[in-house]
């Protein structure tokens, strides 16, 4: 064993304990008023000292381990590219068609928990899919895009508060609204790249959620907006007593006894309606001249300038329709909550949803919706662990870094095929 | 076809062309050579609009373009292949190609894309290959044929022999011959001086961002200055 080997060994393991000694072998304690600082028991020091001498055993004989992991048969993607293009597209739809079959009949058989979870990971999978199409596809770093999804929100809100619209006209009228945003915020960034482009709508995003909590005359400021009115289905409503003026209530129509399971279930339905919807337009986007400008643009700009492509139109119409379903997953959250404030729009949202791009494989559509699906539901499964949610978190995509740096599922170019135009 | 009339160019305060005046005329092969840093490539970009001229004309077959967007440039019949060929190394040759004729119809990218095979049978022979991991003789013929895909009566190259073997040189110059045999005016930017003012009908020397010499291609071939400097004696 080389000399170097052990003593990078030494050094990492110095380091796990230099790092984990204070955060889990010391404790600040509250007596009183005062705090008092106290050890950790035994048994926790114990566990701090194995993890360093597994570090240490870890890094002495990392290349022997790294090279047994990188051998196992399922790490391998690169061995299943054989399948032919269009036989594993005809898949992948069978597969996408029969989750979403499978989607429309679950909620009637699990608890209401669980719907209402399931909604929640359809919004995230609408945003996912609309960050994906600025960043997966267009190759723009959006660290703003809940910016756009607050406009959704906040639109749907303010107008059920001040004029009285329903969820269905604000529906487009919040995706159009936040579309606007991408437009306007598209602008000035068009001739920022990279890092750049990440500051300024990491700023953005920042701005648009001050703006909220500050306007308190308009928007209720951190108290919010409450009361927004859940979708009705033909002007019926879900709730118990009808409070719009001319609905009708759902379970009187159908002379059926009154569950407040109705109503999530139609949300979660309404999500998913929604989320079909999203996939199966940017899906055709991509294979529409538009995504592939996106995807010329984003591999070199200056040959697809020297093509004739606008750099201009292109970023513009990516941040518009990125936006557009991002105003879409607003609406659908705040009718989903009830209530909303600033406190849903702040930076950790828009991160979370990089995440979801970034893991699901930047471009891939069901690699978001795979990872739309584990970053929602894991850390509610892990609940005891919520102390540690962004040690996971973290931890979940260093691994993933590692191991599939091309994300869960990573983009398989689409095929652009040219047939029967003789 | 072409003209440059007195055309200074700047990088913010830098003012690299001083005063450039070049004509191309339909249907020849012109050549501009020039030591590394002459501006040979900002006047090529220049012509394309990204940076634009800060004074002087760019006129384009009778229609002035000084100050036209880049993308309005690239779609009137002119077609540049860029320093380094910047192909889409993430995409299929074929679909390099059909990037190129990203604003035809599918029947005319489908004609243009037999010529191309036709002028290339190597690209036919990797059509479903990722362009990243061709060579780079491979990557230069895609780059010029996705240049030619638009269909366009005039084609800029920026030093198309870079980084390439001798055979695969001579191949290409070939091809620009081809070229201008079928019509298409041929503007030319090189470092191998030789071959490119053997090939042209008329030539152009730059230095430091002005017109130094302007002859036919023969003539500058046997100016001993031009052999000097740029033939290696
Ligand atoms: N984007 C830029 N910003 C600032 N200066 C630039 C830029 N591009 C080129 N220059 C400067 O302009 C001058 C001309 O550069 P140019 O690239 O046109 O030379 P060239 O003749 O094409 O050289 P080469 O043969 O090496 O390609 C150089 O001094 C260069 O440093
Ligand atoms: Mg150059």
């Amino acid at each position: 064993m080389a000399a170097h080997k052990i003593k990078h060994a030494l050094f990492c393991a110095l380091i796990t304990l230099i790092i984990s000694y204070p955060i889990l072998g010391l404790n600040l304690e509250a007596q009183g008023i005062n705090v008092t600082l106290s050890g950790a028991d035994a048994g926790t020091l114990m566990l701090v000292f194995l993890a360093a001498v597994l570090v240490f055993l870890f890094q002495l004989f990392r290349d022997h381990i790294m090279g047994k992991v990188r051998a196992l048969p399922f790490l391998q993607p690169s061995q299943r590219e054989a399948m032919a293009e269009n036989k594993r597209a005809r898949i992948e739809s069978w597969v996408i068609t029969g989750i979403v079959v499978l989607a429309l009949f679950w909620p009637f058989f699990v608890s209401r928990g669980a719907v209402d979870l399931a909604t929640l990971v359809l919004i995230y999978i609408m945003l996912g899919l609309g960050l994906n199409v600025v960043v997966g596809l267009a190759g723009l770093l959006d660290l703003g895009y809940v910016a756009f999804y607050a406009v959704g929100a906040y639109t749907f809100a303010l107008l059920s508060q001040y004029v009285g619209i329903s969820f269905w006209m604000s529906l487009p009228i919040g995706a159009c609204l936040a579309a606007l945003f991408g437009l306007v915020l598209g602008f000035p960034v068009l001739r920022l790249r990279g890092d750049y482009l990440a500051i300024v709508t990491l700023g953005f995003g920042e701005i648009i959620r001050i703006l909220l909590n500050n306007w308190t005359s308009l928007t209720g400021g951190p108290n919010g907006i409450g009361g927004i009115p859940e979708p009705t289905l033909f002007g019926m409503e879900f709730g118990r007593r009808v409070k719009g003026e001319g609905n009708t209530s759902f379970h009187e129509t159908f002379g059926i006894a009154y569950s407040s399971e109705h109503k999530v279930i139609f949300l979660y339905l309404i999500a998913l309606l929604l989320a079909v919807f999203t996939a199966l337009v940017i899906r055709r986007l991509m294979r529409m001249p538009v995504g592939r400008a996106w995807e010329a643009l984003r591999e070199d700009e200056i040959a697809a300038r020297s093509l004739g492509l606008s750099r201009t139109a292109v970023k513009l119409s990516a941040f518009t329709i990125g936006a557009f379903f991002a105003g879409f997953a607003g609406t659908v959250f705040a009718s989903k909550q009830g209530f909303i404030s600033p406190e849903s729009f702040v930076f950790l949202e828009s991160a979370i949803v990089l995440a979801i791009v970034v893991l699901g494989g930047m471009g891939s559509q069901i690699g978001v919706i795979l990872a739309a699906t584990a970053v929602t539901i894991l850390p509610e499964l892990a609940r005891e662990f919520s102390e540690y949610r962004m040690l996971v978190f973290g931890a979940a995509m260093v691994l993933m870094m590692i191991w599939r740096p091309q994300g869960l599922m990573p983009m398989r170019r689409m095929h652009i095929e040219l047939k029967g135009q003789e | 076809m072409l003209v440059l009339e007195n055309v200074h160019t700047h990088y913010g305060k830098i003012e690299a062309l001083h005063g450039v005046s070049v004509e191309v005329n339909k249907g020849e092969i012109v050549s501009l050579i020039g030591a590394n840093g002459a501006g040979k490539t900002t006047l090529l970009m220049t012509v394309c609009g990204s940076p634009q001229a800060s004074s002087g004309r760019v006129i384009l077959e009778g229609r002035d373009i000084t100050h036209e967007p880049t993308a309005q440039i690239m779609r009137s019949g002119i077609a540049i292949v860029p320093e380094g060929r910047r192909i889409f190394s993430g995409l299929t040759v074929e679909e390099n190609l059909h990037m190129g004729g990203f604003f035809n119809t599918k029947a005319e990218i489908r004609k243009s894309q037999d010529y191309v095979y036709e002028l290339f049978p190597r690209l036919k022979e990797r059509e479903h290959q990722r362009a990243g991991t061709m060579s780079g003789g491979e990557q230069q013929m895609l780059a010029i044929g996705r240049a030619l895909m638009s269909k366009p009566r005039m084609i800029i190259l920026d030093e198309p022999s870079l980084g390439l073997a001798p055979l695969v040189i001579q191949q290409i110059f070939e091809i620009i011959g081809q070229l201008r045999d079928e019509g298409i005016t041929v503007f030319l930017v090189e470092q191998n001086a030789h071959q490119a003012l053997n090939l042209a009908d008329r030539g152009y020397v730059l230095e430091t961002g002005r017109i130094r010499l302007h002859d036919t291609g023969k003539n500058l071939l046997a100016n001993p200055d031009v052999r000097n400097a740029y033939l290696g004696g």
